[in-house]
């Protein structure tokens, strides 16, 4: 079976985040990056259902700058086969120009599972699979949380407010992968050391026009000091006036 | 759309792989993709799989056995010798950070790591034969044969050279071990010992000098041999520390290790041994470091959190300082070891340096802590204490000055 992952570098997001000088983009002075944890997700479910499945293949394709190949190796690290880095130095914002780069790649390959993560923690779009399959007119099913792929055909479960849905599609379809399928191997050090001298080309990216440009960012507005109405009892009144009338919680 | 804007925290992809912020200096722009991809490896394993359970080990004073095999996994165990061997053939550099990530968790984890891999491997890598090599590496690459390393005798510590432990050569080629070694990290839980005893040749009764020291692959189920925790410890209690006695231990003759020789061989698997804990003790160190950090922003006093007062911002700018000192060194010294141009001297200024920040450090994080940081909750007096052993173990901070003294001068204060 041949599967394909397709990952995103990511901040992490465990920074203060500051706008860049043209207003409408994040500043990357000091960002650190790994791939996004969705997209770690979809590589897991991808490495499972090789071993499954086994003979097969798993292509890691990933659409950034050159530094992307370090998220790219990283799920080789992990056990994939081998990776594609589309070049693009600067990823855009819209998810759709960012899906025709992505189609134009996958459509040469003949995979039977096209994986990807539900949505990147930074666009956080939750568009890109789904495009991706309308490009290539194949099945697509979202936000998995169970998959299992046999016999050609592939079922899938989906949670759903209250509840599960269970749906069935044929192959090749594209799935993208919820937070609880999985938790994602750690990748060995010998894993490490193999990625080395794993196959990772590199290829400009093929990107679609963009419909949708980001014109501006905004930081939020920084949240106003507590404020002590008073002590004990005596202050419940107020208290409870405040939160009425000021902060209308109640 | 949601119009709140979610704290970061609750979206952080794997919150343990959050930038350090012991790395101000920038120390990962010195590494490579390959040693940073090892580092945040093990770091996120010590995060997941230590750090939870290693402080009701440490008051239990019990080795967290249930780990072996996944450290032997993730390929810790031996990391930089070939890959033929079952090992991840990683360089020195990647094999430093693995031991700073360990001992980051816990010091009695990376000595756990040290003595498989520096003190086992390593010895029966560098002085074994082929068969002794294929036989053991493999096993002990996955944990699956644990190892420990017996050289220092209860009077022989700081001075090897007079150890009593004798091999007396049999008519037909064997050995028969005698003596008694102490301080041996994972001692009553070794599958295996690398034994260094005074070698005496079949039909001489005189115990020779230290040139005839020689090392033994000894399986602990061998007749004779016995192992004996140690205990009473106030300091590395989540790893196991025992005496060995050897009585009449008889080996075949394939036991010994055919290229060892003379104390310069024991000497050279402490070399290795020493460069791991000059990174170890830099993990110890950043673990009080994050810790004191931290609780420094958190913990109000006075109506501002402490770390607005200046005493314990010059507390944490010397911390960081000597942290980032103590990194520079071990990186220069891991890349000399990978161009074989590192010498004993180096590893004996590089482990005196970073064990001794890293016992300050701890202490300075322990009292930034105030009353909290006597409590097991916390991490800085666990490595406090910890760090005590290994400022005395591998060649004590006095020992090691005196290597540095006379490296200096000339002149050794030893004899």
């Amino acid at each position: 079976m041949k599967i394909a992952v397709c990952i995103k570098r990511v901040p992490v997001m465990e920074v203060k985040f500051a706008i860049a000088k043209d207003g409408a983009s994040v500043d990357e002075t000091g960002l650190k990056y790994d791939v996004n944890d969705f997209d770690l997700w979809a590589v897991e479910a991808a490495l499972q259902l090789n071993e499954k499945n086994a003979p097969g293949e798993v292509t890691v394709i990933s659409l950034g700058p050159d530094a992307a190949s370090e998220q790219i190796r990283k799920a080789l690290s992990m056990g994939a086969d081998k990776g594609v880095l589309l070049k693009a130095d600067k990823v855009p914002g819209d998810a759709f120009a960012v899906a025709e780069a992505l189609a134009a790649e996958l459509k040469a390959g003949a995979y039977d599972v096209i994986l990807f993560g539900k949505k990147s923690i930074d666009f956080d779009n939750s568009a890109t699979g789904a495009m991706v399959g309308e490009l290539l007119g194949l099945p697509v099913v979202t936000g998995v949380s169970k998959l299992e792929i046999a016999g050609g055909k592939g079922t899938a479960h989906r949670a759903v407010e209250g509840g599960v849905e269970v749906l069935e599609f044929p192959l090749p379809a594209i799935v993208t992968v919820d937070e609880g399928l999985n938790k994602e191997r750690l990748p060995s050090l010998k894993g490490i050391m193999a990625a080395k001298k794993k196959p990772l080309e590199t290829k400009p990216a093929q990107l679609g026009g963009a419909g949708v440009t980001v014109s501006k960012m905004e930081l939020p507005p920084e949240r106003a000091a507590g404020r002590i109405v008073g002590e004990g009892a005596a202050a419940v009144p107020e208290l409870v006036r405040l939160l009425q009338s000021e902060a209308k919680v109640l | 759309m949601a119009t709140e804007i979610a704290p970061a925290e609750s979206f952080l992809p794997s919150p343990e792989l959050r930038p350090r912020e012991a790395d101000l200096f920038n120390i990962d722009a010195a590494l490579t993709e390959e040693e940073r991809a090892v580092r945040d490896s093990v770091r996120r394993f010590v995060d997941e799989e230590v750090l939870p359970i290693i402080g009701k080990h440490y008051v239990d004073g019990t080795f967290p056995k249930h780990l072996i095999p996944k450290m032997g996994e993730l390929g810790v165990f031996g990391a930089n010798l070939p890959e033929e061997y079952g090992c991840a053939g990683l360089n020195n550099v990647q094999y430093g950070l693995i031991m700073q990530e360990l001992e980051r968790g816990d010091s009695g984890i990376r000595s756990f790591a040290s003595v498989q891999g520096a003190l086992v491997m390593y010895p029966i890598y560098a002085f074994g034969s082929e068969e002794q090599k294929r036989h053991w590496l493999p096993k002990m690459a996955t944990g699956e044969v644990i190892g420990c390393f017996g050289l220092t005798e209860p009077d022989y510590g700081s001075n090897p050279a007079g150890m009593i432990t004798v091999a007396r050569e049999q008519a037909d080629g064997s050995w028969v071990l005698n003596g008694a070694k102490m301080w041996i990290t994972n001692g009553s839980q070794a599958h295996v010992s690398v034994v260094w005893a005074k070698a005496v040749p079949h039909g001489q009764t005189e115990v020779g000098d230290e040139r005839t020291i020689r090392g033994f692959v000894v399986p602990t189920d061998t007749p004779g041999f016995r192992a004996r925790d140690q205990k009473g410890k106030l300091s590395l209690r989540a790893s196991d520390t025992s005496e060995l006695i050897l009585e009449d231990v008889r080996l075949p003759a394939d036991a010994i290790l055919p290229k060892s020789g003379g104390l310069k061989s024991p000497l050279m698997c402490l070399t290795q041994a020493r460069y791991g804990i000059s990174w170890g003790a830099l993990g110890a160190a950043i673990a009080c470091y994050e810790e004191a950090v931290s609780y420094s922003k958190n913990r109000v006093m006075f109506d501002k959190p402490i770390g607005a007062f200046q005493i314990q911002q010059v507390r944490l700018a010397d911390m960081l300082t000597e942290i980032v000192k103590g990194q520079l060194v071990s990186l220069h010294l891991g890349r000399c070891k990978d161009l074989g141009t590192f010498t004993p001297q180096m590893v004996s200024l590089a482990k005196r340096n970073n064990v001794n920040i890293a016992t300050d450090i701890a202490r300075e994080a322990r009292r930034l802590l105030g009353g909290n940081g006597i409590l097991a909750e916390y991490a800085s007096m666990r490595h406090m204490a910890n760090l005590e052993s290994v400022y005395t173990y591998e060649g004590t901070h006095d020992v090691h000055s005196l290597i540095l003294g006379q490296a200096i001068t000339g002149h050794s204060a030893f004899k």
